[in-house]
């Protein structure tokens, strides 16, 4: 049997209203085995971003276990929490999020410091990750002066500095335009061929029947968990 | 642990230079605050050194007895007003008081002093020789009275600088005579010009030494007696007065107290009540003066401390817009593994760097306090000469003194204001949810 990236155990979450109890998920469990590509789908409201803070850590489950890598992560504290988001989740985001203030180097070397990781071989890796995702001559611009496409790749170097357990990204391509849509899909998949385990949250179906597994959630069930036959070109 | 700081303040510098007008005027505040508290303080001790050298140039072991005209009596009909010390008081208090080392009495008259045409209206004061030291006088030529001179009741004189040259222009004096109402005296010596005492806090009048002829004491007792007659707006008043002024010294510090209530109690016996006499004690005032101080230091750290609060306030105005306005920013952070210590200790550092800068250019506006007090001065010299003289003396003449401890005190005092204002919006930056950070626009 594979090793476990992340492993979900009748996972519920609810969100207390004024009043009233939201169930955005409500009992879902599955397995994403090291080095699978999966998107998870579904219409808003289905719980899909519930399910993505949960898988990034950012939030607790109200009831349910997650183990990230082996490891419980469903009751730890803020700073546990922020420690497993350090060590072991690459974040992509839909809107980029780079910071401003920073060039495109320094915004890759931004998770090294929450690991405590600035030695110089970790920044040579930096360096590397940025020629990687063919910006390296682009070092010391701002991300103003970058096109989406480019920020974007900024963003998958940066989510790969500390050598995460697996790549969480939310709707990656969601700003792009279809040629940029592709090639950012190009390197997630080149990515999953080296060994990388990536996670992908859309609503895109162009997208999701690019990963080799689907999760389809409804009113916060999985509706589907299937594999993709036709990525496999 | 020290390349994390480092790196942090880095990039709060970074953070910083997004909006450098903002930060620079940020900056402002603590300097103003920060320099203030330097000024105030070397404000406050040049005001008080300026006072205490004053009463101490009366003589801490002194203690001045004179005689005040009392307050005018509703029978006006007397002819002759008679008040004030006399030498019953003053043999009385040599023999009562032993703890007097010794007495300096004084008398003096206003007086036409004239010598050929020439004609003084002066001050002539009948004194012994040690009326030269308790002055700190300086002799410009010959010499002060001498003790042979009191004994013997020798018609001699000294003349203060602006008296001999009105009288002899620039001939030599010495060994010239001048003439007061009837009697003839031999000038031994001239005074260097001597600057005029400035009146301290009401209880000693100010003196002005340029009209001043001394002759012994003894030799005006003998002389003038102690009615005098002035015509004054067409009335002839006379006073009778023995003595204007005793400066009584005692042997040490400790023995002021008890010697100055010693004093008091047979100045009460003999005057029955009357008050026309004081005791000044300069080391009272001195002591009081040690008071005040406080007082002023105290209020002058007051308003200080309002101003650095001010500036602190401007810190944390501005990282509480800083903090709303990078609330992405702070989403992205925590979602990359930012603990909350390491988005409190981002943006600490950026109030630090503010309010170390702010604290450091304030010592470099605190040390410019003497130059620009000066540079006050000479622009209100010269364009408002007339509201220049109003001041008081001590306003004007008075140089700010640094106290060295103010300016490590006022860079502590701007960085704990960096810590303290940064504290709460960088607190309120950690305590964001980072779910909801991340989704701000």
């Amino acid at each position: 049997m594979t090793e476990l990236a992340a492993s979900l155990v009748d996972v519920q979450k609810h969100y207390f209203l004024t009043g009233e109890t939201v169930k955005a998920l409500r009992g879902v469990s599955f397995d994403v085995p090291k080095g699978d590509f999966l998107s998870i789908m579904g219409a808003s409201g289905s719980g899909k971003s519930t399910l993505l803070n949960l898988l990034g850590c950012l939030d607790p489950p109200t009831f349910g276990k997650i183990f990230l890598d082996g490891e419980d992560v469903s009751r730890m504290s803020d700073d546990q929490l922020s420690e497993i988001r350090a060590k072991k989740i690459g974040f992509i985001f839909q809107a980029y999020n780079l910071i401003p203030q920073l060039t495109v180097l320094e915004n890759i070397e931004v998770p090294l410091h929450y690991t405590g990781r600035t030695s110089p071989e970790d920044r040579a890796r930096c360096l590397e990750l940025a020629h990687m995702v063919g910006l390296g001559d682009r070092l010391g611009h701002r991300s103003y002066q970058l096109s989406g496409g480019q920020q974007q790749r900024v963003g998958i170097a940066r989510s790969l500095v500390n050598d995460p357990t697996f790549i969480l990204a939310d709707e990656p391509t969601g700003n792009l335009d279809t040629k940029t849509t592709d090639e950012i899909l190009d390197i997630l998949r080149n990515l999953n061929e080296a060994g990388k385990t990536i996670i992908i949250v859309t609503h895109e179906p162009e997208v999701g029947k690019q990963t080799k597994r689907t999760i389809r959630l409804r009113d916060g069930l999985i509706m589907s968990d299937e594999r993709n036959y036709d990525t496999s070109r | 642990m020290l390349y994390i700081w480092l790196r942090t303040f880095q990039l709060g510098f970074k953070s910083l230079m997004l909006h450098p007008m903002r930060s620079l005027l940020t900056i402002l505040g603590i300097f103003i605050g920060v320099s203030s508290v330097i000024w105030l303080l070397a404000i406050g001790e040049g005001i008080s050194r300026k006072s205490q050298e004053q009463i101490e140039s009366l003589g801490a072991t002194n203690i001045i007895v004179q005689s005040i005209k009392p307050p005018d009596d509703t029978t006006t009909n007397v002819r002759v007003l008679i008040y004030g010390l006399t030498r019953y008081d003053y043999e009385k208090i040599l023999e009562g008081v032993p703890s007097v080392k010794e007495a300096f009495p004084i008398r003096e008259i206003q007086q036409r002093i004239s010598s050929g045409d020439a004609i003084v209206e002066g001050r002539l004061v009948g004194c012994t020789p040690h009326y030269q030291d308790a002055n700190s006088l300086k002799m410009a030529r010959g010499a002060f009275l001498t003790e042979v001179d009191c004994r013997t009741k020798m018609n001699r004189c000294v003349l203060s600088a602006n008296v001999a040259t009105e009288l002899f222009g620039f001939e030599n004096p010495l060994g010239r005579t001048v003439r007061v109402g009837r009697y003839i005296y031999v000038v031994i010596g001239v005074a260097h010009p001597k600057t005029a005492s400035a009146a301290i806090g009401g209880t000693f009048a100010s003196q002005d030494y340029s009209r001043d002829v001394y002759i012994p004491i003894q030799t005006f007792w003998s002389e003038f007696g102690d009615r005098i007659s002035t015509s004054r707006s067409g009335s002839r008043e006379t006073t009778q007065i023995e003595i204007n002024q005793i400066t009584f010294q005692v042997e040490s510090i400790h023995d002021v107290h008890p010697t100055s209530e010693l004093i008091k109690f047979i100045l009460r016996q003999n005057h029955h009540g009357k008050e026309d006499w004081s005791v000044t004690v300069p080391l009272e005032l001195l002591e009081q003066a040690q008071t005040t101080k406080m007082m002023f230091m105290l209020f002058m750290g007051l308003i200080a401390a309002i101003s650095l609060a001010v500036g602190g306030i401007g810190i944390m105005n501005i990282m509480l817009a800083t903090v709303t306005e990078r609330t992405r920013e702070i989403g992205i952070r925590r979602a990359l593994g930012a603990k909350r210590g390491d988005i409190i200790r981002q943006f600490l550092a950026e109030t630090i760097t503010l309010s170390v800068l702010g604290g450091a250019t304030g010592i470099l506006g605190g040390l410019l306090c003497r130059p620009f007090t000066e540079l006050i001065r000479f622009i209100l010299n010269t364009y408002f000469p007339s509201v220049m003289a109003q001041l008081p003396e001590l306003i004007t003449t008075m140089a700010p003194i640094l106290v060295p401890w103010s300016i490590p005190l006022a860079f502590l005092i701007s960085v704990t204001i960096g810590v303290v204002f940064g504290l709460y919006p960088a607190r309120r930056a950690a305590a964001m949810d980072p779910i909801e950070a991340l989704r701000h626009e």
